[in-house]
């Protein structure tokens, strides 16, 4: 199965081409790959939860913040995420977005198309209900890209 | 071929102990011939973070539902499922999960539409057998294909449909969703999505108790004294009602099925699958909104 991926941002696009390039059971290891790769919060954050933003669309408790270096559509975007060992699908996700979004610019990382979590290769392997998590969570961060760089 | 049950004192309460054993009877029988542990989650990737040793994975989005109609796999799918896993029909199963066993519950109810013979549930499930810091592997196991033969699914006993559930108002029915879902507030538990119904709200007569009232602060179920409290006392159920249970999709109420039918002895419950996610978007079938379980309208069809 191959997924389009000539509008995604490269780092997204070569994860996208990874999975693919899996059968069903090694994409469930490389997103137990990413759910274990999710970088920790900083401490900025990590003594401040209530700075992040809850996902309510993911079956397990995530939380999510982006910070954008200056205004405009060239601003760069980064993302912290948190989500417990306990939830490794929904760790996966994060993982998955802190890889393929990071450094973005604002411009760029709204012009990631809303239905990459179906290019995964991922609906036969953790059904697509629990991918409405991953959809979730990328709507979150746009919203709050657009918020910060409009003000 | 059939192991033998856990004694355990609390366990003997339960009107059928043989339905579940302890983290300590599991671990000294995990190698045993004839058992296959089963481990089924929410998260669907748990099982790869680690599991008790020699267990597979039967994952209930992936496995259990069929892929095109919404129901569950039939007698054949059931039957290679199982040969996969290596159970056949004399194998003793033991099914535990993350979330107070709640989809571990629903697996095993799965189970029970298919008639397998000597299925029980780990009390406490995953999280007391990690907390006791029992032995927990990542290595999967390639069991050989078991035999196991193709039975047919018996709804009829433990499985309610729309229109059983509305000739059935009147008659005794617990909504085992949270309380703001059950009074329409939400439609979803808290913190879960809000998801597809179109109304928020309860059938008309059925009480309220959520379903992990009937779990412990270990994740193990309440003593047997302490659930017939819950649902006998507080709720005036009896054994011998005729009882419907229902959450969202019915996973949550498989956990309220297993208590009354298993643990407290009641042998007419069905669990009523179809649960809000139907109800709640169904044409002309009655709600009511509100903390009350509210009256059931004459000649409401």
């Amino acid at each position: 199965m191959t997924a389009t991926t000539t509008d995604l941002p490269a780092a997204l696009a070569e994860i996208v081409e990874d999975f693919g390039a899996l059968t069903v059971p090694d994409r469930l290891q490389l997103l137990l790959d990413f759910s274990r790769g999710l970088p920790a919060l900083p401490a900025r954050y990590s003594e401040h939860p209530e700075l992040l933003e809850p996902v309510p669309e993911c079956q397990s408790p995530i939380f999510l913040v982006t910070e954008v270096d200056g205004a405009g559509p060239d601003a760069a975007v980064h993302l912290f995420f948190s989500a417990p060992q306990e939830a490794p699908t929904t760790r996966g996700f994060a993982g998955i977005l802190a890889e393929g979004l990071e450094g973005l610019t604002a411009g760029e990382l709204l012009a990631v198309p809303d239905d990459v979590s179906h290019r995964l290769g991922l609906d036969e392997a953790v059904s697509p209900l629990r991918l409405r998590g991953m959809a979730g969570m990328l709507g979150r961060i746009k919203r709050q890209v657009r918020e910060k760089t409009s003000g | 071929m059939a192991l033998p049950h856990d004694t355990d004192a609390k366990l003997a309460e339960y009107a059928h102990p043989e339905r579940l054993v302890t983290t300590e009877w599991l671990a000294d029988h995990v190698k045993d011939d004839g058992l296959v542990v089963v481990e089924s989650d929410e998260d669907v990737l748990l099982y790869e973070t680690g599991h008790i040793p020699g267990a597979v994975k039967v994952d209930w989005h992936l496995d259990l539902n069929d892929a095109v109609t919404r129901d569950y796999v039939d007698g054949e799918q059931f039957a290679e499922l199982m040969s996969a896993k290596g159970i056949g029909r004399d194998t003793t199963v033991v099914i535990y999960g993350d979330k107070n066993n709640w989809w571990a519950a629903y697996a095993l109810w799965v189970f029970a539409l298919f008639g397998h013979p000597d299925v029980r549930l780990l009390d406490g499930g995953r999280s007391k057998w990690q907390a006791e810091g029992r032995e927990m592997t990542t290595d999967v196991p390639s069991p050989a294909p078991a035999d196991y033969p193709v039975g047919q699914r018996e709804d009829a006993p433990i499985r309610a449909f729309k229109d059983e559930v509305l000739a059935h108002l009147g008659k005794p029915m617990i909504d085992v969703r949270s309380e703001p879902e059950y009074t329409g507030e939400r439609t979803h538990m808290p913190d879960y999505p809000e998801e597809g119904a179109l109304r928020g709200g309860h059938i008309p007569g059925a009480q309220s108790v959520p379903w992990a009232r009937a779990a412990a602060d270990d994740g193990t179920f309440r003593t047997r004294r302490e659930l017939e409290e819950i649902y006998q006392e507080e709720k005036g159920l009896s054994p011998g009602d005729d009882v419907i249970a229902y959450c969202r999709i019915g996973e949550r109420s498989s956990h309220t099925w297993f208590v009354l039918n298993h643990l407290l002895g009641f042998d007419n419950v069905r669990n009523y699958d179809g649960s809000w996610t139907e109800w709640g978007n169904a044409v002309r079938v009655p709600i009511v909104k509100g903390a009350e379980p509210g009256a059931v309208t004459v000649g409401a069809r």
